[in-house]
């Protein structure tokens, strides 16, 4: 029989660093545990009731407890508040060479897509040591993507992207868990998180595109050619360099560096163009005005990686 | 001791009636209070058979009692049952309905016949969730949490959330009717800081449940709109906000938590005193900390929403605030401990359950703490280390006081004594079945196991394992207890006025079981609460 475990796998320096606060609210917890109990039992074996004719004194309330009690817990609850807000916050924002892969909820699996269009259900394999941009969404109900080994979760709302990053530090599988009760076969939405070295997570990646391992793309429902239709649709108006357009022509631009207000530059990659649409205003083209709207909401994220394909598609087009 | 046994028995409020008109058309507050008991035990007895159930299936990993949709609707049946209709209404509506009055010197409430109103649409209220939970059942847990229960779930969503909104209405009248009271009719001399602090605890609590209440009878109006006549407010399709909802829930549903566990601080303050015949150390903090925490209990609800998608700096706010409200708690925890320094102690049955409550209460304080820390949070969120913290909290708090109230109060309220050994062996026994039932679930929520799972991974198993072995012992003590108090009822012998030289009205100045009137002369209060020094507690009994 195997031993039982007590402790969760541990799988990023940042799941060591939730652990270490948690070993110090684990320590102050015991401490007064300890104490009070034993004060409780001290007191009912040294003070027991000896005759019914026992009339102790009355104590004096004095303030020394009072201030005691309420500040030695303040300032030990002050610590927790502020590393645990802290950890919180320095993990927030996922690095920028993550690699993002869309999640969908949907009851009762877990449907992910890599940035190169391959999909997988319930399972996700990444590779070790690359930060993972998780943008989440939900088909119906809402679901929590739970991943135990990295001390972090986020719930995958309707109506509304979510994100979550973690840095796989050690290969192996882990849990992926949906924590947010959502009905019937709440406890099988349940995948695995396969942690690969990275040569062989680029193997997978390649030879599962190619060998049909997953619905590649077939020609009928070529991302690009939906993405076409998107586009024209919503962002020709100002995009394509016409007479007057208030936003940049961006036609033939994805892959080239872009320059920005306050002579900054970025890449117009995957990330910026998805980032573009659902917050416009965060990196504004230089010399032109913040007047584009906000996609989020109203392009699924599938669509809005439709309208990707179809940019990089233009600009490869260009570039022969 | 013994006389009023021997001389014909005096008129009072148990024996003033015995037809059952007499009860259902009552309108004093003791007997509003035994119904309460009956009526909640009965609800109790069916969420812990619910309970028993699923802890049954959760033994092993794999399902092999019941399908996933069953297992969804007990969980769901226990919850609904146990938040809404025991631990909310269980202090209050028993010991708080029978107590209130007599503690201050009154009659009866300010408004007897809308007390009985408020027991009859518990009644109904809980009949219709009843029959909700048992014909067809629901499965959206007890929080209801829209899309799914506005929109997706298949189960009995409109009528379980009518049968909540309407017993809503029973706290709202309860609490009004317990302001009223104690603002207006306090004896003579029964001034503020002479207060029981039960009545202090009555009272914070009243006052949630006027203010909090009506946020979740709205909040569940919305969902049954929403299902009933496709409103769009919390559904996404239509524009609606999902999130909006957890607000909504929570703005009530956290405060309930100290809706549920302030009146057991009440319990546990008397019972502590008494059995150490000492004043409550620091009688105004412990006073006004009930206070703090019904106020500051109204800015925390975003805790339990972390990984919501509210806004980080909401949650940053939400986080130390509920570090705060931790701060008058813990001054209760102390307070309450230094009270036994230099007593006269005697481990009673309802000192037993009391100094149970308070180191089962404290682990579960303690325990949110790390759940108010932002980090852990997202960790620990939505796993059973959350399921272990709030019954810690709602059972090993306020279920401990409960009993321990019921205990302390038993001889007054039927004027019998029951097996004090038995009556102990139960508390032991339940003391020692819950830590064995809940204190495994921390180490499974740790280790990532999430909560409502009906199948789940092997690794969790031996703490799930132990849960079960653990439920079965703790309901053991549950019969042990109830069958002893059960016992009592058959003995022939009064207990007396004061059988735990107590201090407070209901023992010096009302007789066991009390006058309908409760006191055979009007009452003047000339005493500080829990004067253990008075020689005339000692003498009366």
């Amino acid at each position: 029989m195997k031993a039982v475990k007590t402790a969760p796998d541990v799988a990023s320096s940042y799941a060591h660093q939730v652990d270490n606060l948690y070993a110090y609210l684990l320590g102050v917890s015991i401490f007064f545990t300890i104490a009070i109990c034993a004060l409780i039992i001290y007191f009912s074996v040294r003070y027991r009731r000896q005759s019914d004719s026992d009339r102790p004194e009355a104590t004096k309330d004095g303030k020394l407890l009072e201030i005691l009690g309420s500040v030695i817990p303040f300032v030990l609850v002050m610590v927790m508040f502020f590393w645990g807000a802290k950890l919180y916050f320095d993990a927030r924002i996922p690095p920028k060479d993550s690699i993002e892969v869309l999640v969908t909820g949907k009851q009762w699996m877990w449907k992910l897509q890599h940035p190169n269009g391959k999909r997988e259900i319930n399972d996700l394999h990444v590779p070790v040591g690359v930060p993972i941009k998780l943008t989440m969404t939900s088909e119906d109900v809402i679901h929590s993507f739970y991943l135990p080994a990295f001390r972090k979760k986020m719930d995958v709302v309707p109506g509304k992207y979510t994100q979550m990053w973690f840095l796989p530090e050690k290969t192996g599988e882990f849990h992926i868990f949906c924590a947010e009760y959502c009905g019937t076969e709440h406890s099988l939405m349940v995948g695995k998180l396969v942690v690969m070295e990275q040569q062989d997570y680029a193997a997978w990646l390649a030879k599962s595109w190619t060998d049909g391992n997953a619905p590649a793309a077939a020609a009928s429902d070529d991302p690009a050619t939906a993405g076409k239709e998107i586009f024209e649709a919503n962002c020709t108006v100002c995009h394509t360099g016409k007479p007057g357009a208030i936003g940049p022509n961006i036609i033939h631009a994805f892959g080239s560096m872009r320059q920005l207000e306050g002579d900054e530059e970025i890449l117009m990659d995957d990330d910026y163009v998805r980032n573009s649409m659902n917050n416009p205003n965060e990196h504004v083209a230089k010399g032109y005005p913040k007047a584009m709207t906000s996609f989020k909401g109203n392009l699924s994220s599938t669509q809005m990686k439709q309208v990707i394909a179809y940019l990089k598609s233009q600009s490869e087009a260009s570039a022969e | 001791m013994n006389d009023s046994a021997k001389t014909e028995p005096k008129l009072n409020y148990l024996n003033a009636g015995s037809t059952v008109k007499s009860w259902l058309f009552t309108v004093d507050h003791k007997r509003i209070g035994v119904m309460y008991l009956a009526s909640i035990v009965g609800f109790f007895l069916v969420g812990a058979f619910a309970a028993a159930l699923f802890r049954m299936e959760l033994a092993t990993a794999a399902p092999d009692v019941f399908s996933n949709d069953t297992y969804n609707k007990l969980f769901t049946m226990h919850g609904i049952i146990m938040v809404f209709f025991f631990l909310i209404p269980a202090v209050p509506g028993v010991l708080g309905n029978f107590l209130v009055p007599i503690m201050i010197g009154a009659k009866d409430v300010a408004f007897p016949r809308l007390n009985l109103a408020s027991w009859y649409i518990y009644m109904v209220g809980g009949s219709l969730t009843l029959a909700a939970v048992l014909f067809g059942g629901i499965d959206t847990g007890w929080t209801f949490y829209t899309p799914y229960s506005s929109v997706y779930a298949d189960s009995n969503v409109i009528m379980a959330g009518t049968g909540v909104f309407i017993t809503g209405f029973s706290s709202i009248l309860t609490g009004l009717n317990f302001i009223v009271t104690v603002h207006k009719m306090r004896a003579p001399g029964m001034r503020w800081m002479r207060l029981p602090l039960f009545i202090w605890a009555q009272y914070a609590t009243s006052i949630i449940n006027i203010l909090g209440t009506p946020v979740l009878a709205i909040t569940l109006l919305l969902v049954v709109f929403e299902r009933g006549f496709g409103f769009g407010i919390f559904d996404p399709a239509k524009g609606g906000d999902p999130v909006l909802y957890q607000h909504l829930f929570w703005f009530y549903s956290h405060p309930a938590v100290y809706i549920m566990i302030l009146p057991g601080f009440g319990v546990v303050s008397e019972v502590l005193a008494c059995f150490s015949r000492k004043r409550i150390y620091g009688y105004e903090f412990v006073a006004f900390s009930s206070l703090a925490i019904a106020a500051i209990g109204f800015f925390v609800w975003g805790h339990h929403m972390f990984t919501s998608s509210q806004s980080e700096y909401a949650a940053l706010i939400f986080s130390i605030l509920s570090f705060l409200v931790g701060i008058p708690t813990s001054i209760k925890i102390f307070n309450w401990t230094a009270t036994m320094y230099k007593g006269s102690i005697e481990l009673t049955a309802p000192m037993i359950y009391t100094l149970g409550f308070i180191g089962l209460f404290m682990v579960g304080g303690l325990t949110g703490l790390f759940l108010a820390t932002m980090a852990i949070n997202v960790h620990l969120h939505d796993t059973y280390f959350v399921v272990a913290h709030f019954h810690y909290v709602m059972v090993g708090g306020m279920m401990m006081a409960w009993l321990s109230g019921m205990h302390f109060w038993w001889p007054k309220i039927f004027g019998k004594m029951y097996n004090a050994f038995w009556a102990k062996v139960g508390a032991v026994v339940i003391f020692f079945g819950f830590n064995f039932t809940f204190f495994p679930q921390f180490i499974a929520g740790y280790m990532g196991m999430p909560r409502r799972y009906h199948v789940y991974d092997v690794a969790y198993q031996p703490f799930q394992m132990l849960s079960t072995a653990g439920a079965f012992f703790m309901g053991a003590g549950l019969i042990i207890c109830f069958a002893t108090l059960a016992a009592s009822l058959f003995k022939k012998e009064n207990c007396g006025r004061n059988p735990w030289k107590a201090t407070g009205l209901e023992w010096n100045q009302a007789d066991s079981p009390p006058h309908p009137h409760n006191f055979d002369a009007p009452v003047v209060v000339d005493v500080e609460a829990y004067d253990y020094t008075d020689e005339r507690i000692y003498q009366d009994a």
